[in-house]
């Protein structure tokens, strides 16, 4: 079943360039409804115990070793969620249908690209399929308008070059410690405490932080996140930065590192890091999506800390923590845009007051802000709590402290955004806004609901999440 | 040995004439060079199907669609060439220094070269690799260049629309 996650969209766009041109407009609802499937899949964990037998012939001829878990079925959640809320943002948002047509191709292009890294056991197989997103992604930038759109897609191509050759490199040094390039066969060598096994763990593990854009190689993601279209900026730091970057590091701490010393010390001191700058970066900016690239950076140093922690709650925390980042950051970049098409601007040193005029809209950012912030009982609380035991339980005090310190940190730039833009007087010049479409509104409030089931159904949701496998 | 050192060399230097050449046709042939440097490399290791990938995809189709791109662009004036050379040439000066102490670097380093890879099965033969061992990693090539494909509508319609 799972080779009909890479193949259902991979047809879906061959098929829809058959389509006459005046039907265009049916690709964004066929991509909707796979992405539906998609997510619906995942909860009920139907690609991994329907009987398959039916497609065992289907199987056999394509060949491809691919296998689900706990952690893959997170990551197609996030997937299906994360593209639908970008393609309803992109149904009011971009302007022709023909635009909507290629977003909507190149949506499930990256998702195959997602779909493959969440199944492979191969690290070879990881890194073709964290190409395969990034040539989607780096067009979908670079589709945006602007003088500033060439830089973003230019520092993103440029720094995935630069990813794809440490994640070479490390293969071919894998091979020549170990005779293979599976995670199995990784795991072996550093297992053995093979010195080569090592060097080229580490350059994969440079690759990831480059793609996941951890300090220092975080420079591409805001003028990436800034430039791109609205749609692509919920895509993108809803999950395309995530499955290539952290997913593929939760993966390999998982199935790799095995919670051995060195492995974990890098990733606390990254993530740790990474925590810390992102967010006091993000407390300086003034564009509203650009503070949330800055977000974006520091919770997911957060997911890498927690790798650093006790292995099997640190890779639960993570995990859970992927997920209600996912939502919210898409969630709040969907709010972004909402603000940006009734202003026609981001600088939140112009805005003011919006609340009253954009109700739901404030409403929504609220709930997503407070939840990611870490507040009680909002699906970020869990994770957070979970991260904060996970590395209590290593003894790792030191970088627990710094977990909570960078919580408040958080607070402080989600409530000084929200003071700025929503709260307060309504601005004069801003009599004319309005709240925001229908269109605009429903994946919205739709993920802001699913943050706030989460919290409140915290042990029930869980179970569903990561099904045991984790 | 010395012939193959001296193929290393000249590959090398290609490499860097194409990243530091400022005009795009020099580029296309310092990278066709290489490229075709590199197969050599390749037959003279054994590696007889990858070299002639090489050959074929990088040094041949790869440069054939470069130069047509460089063949559309718009040439630049005298002035925009030479404040262009000085920045660049400012920027990536330290290029060749990082190569050279990269490879002294390496050089020190007693890397084991004689460990001998497992084959895989199918007596190792790329073809069986390929096509029985790697399919998936085949899909994941077709992938990428659907979403080339995808890339070119996209950005040439855009290129299109700013035109007009």
């Amino acid at each position: 079943m799972s080779d009909l996650l890479l193949l259902v969209p991979f047809v879906a766009v061959v098929l829809l360039y058959l389509l006459p041109k005046r039907a265009r407009a049916v690709g964004l609802w066929v991509a909707f409804g796979i992405l539906a499937l998609e997510a619906a899949a995942a909860v009920l964990d139907r690609f991994a115990t329907v009987d398959v037998g039916l497609l065992a012939p289907l199987e056999k001829l394509l060949g491809f070793h691919l296998a689900t878990d706990g952690l893959s079925g997170l990551v197609i959640l996030c997937t299906g969620l994360v593209g639908m809320a970008a393609l309803l943002v992109a149904r009011r948002t971009l302007e022709s249908v023909n635009e909507r047509f290629l977003f909507a191709n190149l949506v499930l292009v990256a998702v195959v690209g997602i779909n493959g890294m969440a199944m492979v056991r191969d690290l070879f197989s990881l890194y073709v399929f964290v190409e395969v997103t990034a040539v989607a992604t780096v067009i979908l930038v670079a589709a945006g308008r602007g003088d500033h759109v060439l830089e973003g897609a230019w520092k993103y191509i440029f720094l995935s070059v630069v990813a794809s050759v440490l994640m070479l490199t490390s293969l071919g040094f894998f091979l020549l410690s170990t005779g293979g390039i599976t995670l199995d066969a990784a795991r072996t060598g550093l297992a053995a405490n093979a010195p080569l096994a090592w060097i080229a763990m580490a350059l994969f593990l440079c690759g990831l932080f480059v793609k996941g854009a951890m300090v220092p190689f975080h420079g591409w993601l805001a003028d990436a996140y800034t430039a791109a279209p609205a749609p692509v900026s919920v895509f993108m730091a809803g999950i395309v930065t995530k499955a290539s970057g952290i997913f593929a590091l939760l993966r390999i701490a998982q199935s790799t590192l095995g919670g051995a010393t060195p492995g974990r010390e890098i990733l606390l001191v990254v993530g740790a890091v990474t925590i810390v700058v992102g967010a006091f970066l993000a407390l300086t900016q003034t564009n509203f999506k650009r503070m949330l690239a800055y977000s974006s950076i520091s919770q997911m140093g957060y997911i890498v800390l927690a790798l650093g922690g006790d292995l099997h709650l640190g890779i639960l925390a993570a995990g859970l923590h992927f997920f209600n980042h996912a939502v919210s950051k898409s969630q709040l970049f969907a709010n972004a845009a909402a603000v940006e098409k009734q202003l026609g601007t981001l600088d939140i040193d112009e805005m003011g007051g919006l609340g009253a005029r954009m109700p739901v809209t404030a409403g929504t950012s609220a709930v997503a802000s407070l939840s990611i912030a870490g507040l009680p009982p909002l699906a970020g609380f869990w994770s957070k709590l979970l991260i904060i035991l996970a590395l209590w339980n290593a003894k790792e005090y030191a970088f627990a402290a710094v977990a909570i310190l960078a919580s408040l940190v958080t607070l402080a730039y989600f409530l000084s955004l929200q003071r700025k833009v929503f709260f307060g007087k309504p601005l004069e010049k801003w009599a004319g806004a309005r709240e925001a479409s229908a269109g605009l509104l429903v994946p919205a409030v739709a993920l802001a609901l699913v943050t706030i089931a989460l919290g409140i159904g915290f042990p029930f949701a869980l179970r569903i999440l990561l099904g045991g496998g984790a | 040995m010395i012939w193959f050192t001296l193929l290393l060399v000249v590959l090398v230097l290609a490499a860097l004439w194409a990243s530091m050449t400022t005009t795009l046709l020099r580029a296309t042939l310092g990278l066709a060079l290489a490229s075709a440097l590199l197969s050599v490399v390749m037959f003279s290791m054994g590696a007889t199907l990858a070299a002639a990938m090489e050959l074929s995809v990088c040094a041949g189709l790869i440069s054939v669609v470069l130069v047509s791109v460089a063949s559309l662009t718009r040439p630049r004036s005298i002035q925009e060439e030479i404040a262009s050379r000085r920045s660049r040439l400012r920027r990536i000066w330290p290029l060749p220094l990082v190569l050279i102490a990269g490879g002294v670097a390496l050089s020190f380093v007693h890397a084991p070269v004689d460990i001998v890879l497992r084959l895989p099965a199918g007596d190792g033969d790329v073809r069986t690799v390929l096509w029985s061992m790697r399919q998936l990693d085949l899909f994941g090539q077709i992938l990428i260049l659907l979403a080339g494909a995808l890339g070119v509508l996209v950005l040439f319609r855009k290129e299109a629309k700013d035109d007009d």
